[in-house]
């Protein structure tokens, strides 16, 4: 599902004295099947896109297209029903909210409420538990008696029992420790390519961003300034500290290497892997010479 | 949505209203409640309502966000207008029709009433939106002190009110933010019969009450690892001042009384 932002501009509490501008005249066109990562330093109004992504907010200029769907300030929320079906939201902490007796209510609630079988739900709930790498007996216990990491995993079964066609992640991995971190987004990233799934990623991580994302977008001060493949993004590292945004570790470490041999890389480094890869086969052609 | 709300909360500001003394501000809106009390005819009640508009003027308030934060209110004094236009059975009969009957009295009563709830309504309004929540718990605090006499805990009450007044924006913004995950799985709570909308706060309450539980859990550990132990012997970071200006208001208010004592009837 394509997904296109045309000049939209945000204000909480409009007409109030606490009126406050979050988002100026942004441009973002995230094409179906595509993961975008949306990266910026706090309050730079990354989570406010976020939210109209699924029509949450709606905005107060200008225009999104979700789909064949067009979100627009005057647009009745009745309509937008079908976009909140497809598009699936990962909050930030989304542990915060469970709510029901057992994991397998809670997981069940979403898509129950668009609509689908009890055992279409039941079923789903019972694949997902297991995709996320949790023990089948958690199903019948209440959510509020497992671990944090726990809570989180049955949280994301709950946006991902509704099937969405696009999945949308707010800092999925914070406040995890590092193996459940790279295990979640491991998982989102199988899901992406396994389903053909159009993924928009919120984040602080440079690196989940670099290794991730196929495009990526930088927001600031309520505007996206900046938005390209990641080897375009991170090969402007002047621009980027502008942003007050760093480089992934990986090319960090593979600038320092190169300032050290005097020799450049032919491309930029977006994982450690590939970072290891590509030093291997230059240290290689380096001794054959 | 519940950006909109105003009720209680505080707008920042440099008026003389805002620079008053909480404790002026206070003891002005408890002698004002009794003081309105004595309105019992036309004059006084326009004295009021004029005495009122000069206080909104002097808070430099605009006018058109008090009137947006007093529609929940409406209501009620609407319902209190038709209460005594229905129900009093004096004066002359003005209006007649089948069984109901509308009397002088009753119309001049059914203004009344609501004018007095209208300028009571402003006034506190006022008082919440010019003073921080913060310095309202403090001069309550000074003037309930003389009770500590009889053992009434006034230290701990007005902790306990402090610490409610400063989380209603924090468990706000959690419940925005617990109401979009539930929209967001598709739970609707602005449509749909009285009894879906009733289920579709359950996953909104539970969720809210288990943040508050562990909020106030992680606040009292907080307290503790400080060493707070309750109001004997604390000082205060922010020191309440009583000037001149309080006193005259105090008197400008008793002035008002005198006023309309002369003009009652």
């Amino acid at each position: 599902m394509d997904i296109t932002l045309q000049q939209v501009s945000y204000a909480y509490a409009k007409n109030t004295p606490f009126e406050k501008r979050a988002l100026y005249d942004v441009d973002l066109h995230i094409p179906s099947g595509s993961y975008q990562a949306i990266i910026g330093h706090t309050g730079s109004g990354k989570s406010t896109v976020l939210q109209h992504l699924n029509a949450l907010l709606k905005p107060t200029e200008g225009s999104i297209k979700i789909g064949d769907v067009e979100v627009k300030a005057e647009k009745k929320s009745k309509q937008l029903r079908k976009v909140r079906q497809k598009v699936g939201i990962v909050f930030q902490f989304p542990e915060h909210q469970l709510f029901d007796e057992t994991v397998l209510k809670d997981i069940m609630f979403g898509p129950m409420n668009f609509g689908v079988s009890e055992e279409e739900a039941k079923r789903r709930a019972i694949d997902l538990v297991k995709l996320l790498g949790l023990p089948d007996e958690v199903l019948e216990k209440s959510p509020f008696d497992l671990s944090g990491g726990q809570m989180r995993r049955v949280a994301i079964a709950g946006v991902l029992a509704m099937n969405p066609e696009v999945l949308v992640l707010d800092e999925p991995t914070a406040g995890l420790d590092p193996r459940g971190r790279k295990e979640i987004m491991d998982l989102f990233y199988h899901l992406h390519k396994e389903k053909g799934l159009t993924t928009v990623l919120v984040t602080h991580s440079m690196e989940d961003a670099a290794r991730y994302a196929d495009r990526i977008a930088i927001m600031h001060d309520g505007k996206c300034v900046l938005a390209g493949t990641p080897q375009e993004i991170f090969s402007d590292e002047v621009r980027l500290m502008d942003y007050r945004l760093e480089l992934p570790q990986s090319i960090k470490f593979q600038k320092k290497v190169e300032q050290m041999m005097e020799k450049k890389l032919p491309v930029l480094c977006l994982t450690e892997e590939m970072l290891a890869e590509e030093l291997a086969q230059f240290l290689k052609k380096e001794r054959e010479l | 949505m519940l950006e909109k709300m105003i009720f209680g909360r505080f707008i920042p500001g440099d008026s003389f209203i805002h620079r008053l003394d909480a404790r002026a501000k206070l003891i002005f809106v408890f002698l004002f409640i009794a003081v309105v009390f004595i309105a019992n005819n036309w004059i006084t009640y326009a004295i009021l309502v004029l005495f009122t508009f000069l206080i909104i003027r002097m808070s430099r308030i605009r006018l058109y966000f008090l009137v947006n934060g007093l529609k929940p209110v409406v209501i009620l004094i609407i319902f209190t207008f038709l209460l005594h236009l229905f129900f009093t059975r004096e004066g002359a009969i003005i209006f007649e029709w089948k069984f109901l009957r509308i009397y002088e009295e009753g119309l001049r009563q059914g203004i009344f009433i609501s004018i007095r709830f209208f300028v009571l309504v402003i006034l506190t309004s006022i008082l919440t939106l010019t003073t921080t929540p913060i310095s309202i718990t403090d001069a309550l605090e000074t003037l309930l002190n003389p009770l500590k006499k009889w053992k009434l805990p006034v230290h701990e009450l007005a902790l306990m009110m402090s610490i409610s007044l400063r989380f209603i924006p924090t468990l706000m913004d959690e419940t925005d933010k617990i109401m979009k995950a539930q929209m967001a799985r598709g739970s609707d709570m602005t449509t749909g019969s009285m009894k879906e909308r009733m289920n579709a706060i359950v996953p909104l309450l539970i969720p809210l009450f288990v943040s508050a539980f562990k909020r106030a859990e992680d606040l009292a550990t907080a307290m503790e690892v400080r060493g707070y132990k309750g109001g004997e012997g604390r000082t205060r970071y922010r020191k309440l001042e009583w000037a001149t200006k309080d006193t005259v208001i105090i008197v400008i208010l008793l002035i008002l009384a005198i006023i309309l004592v002369y003009f009652r009837s």
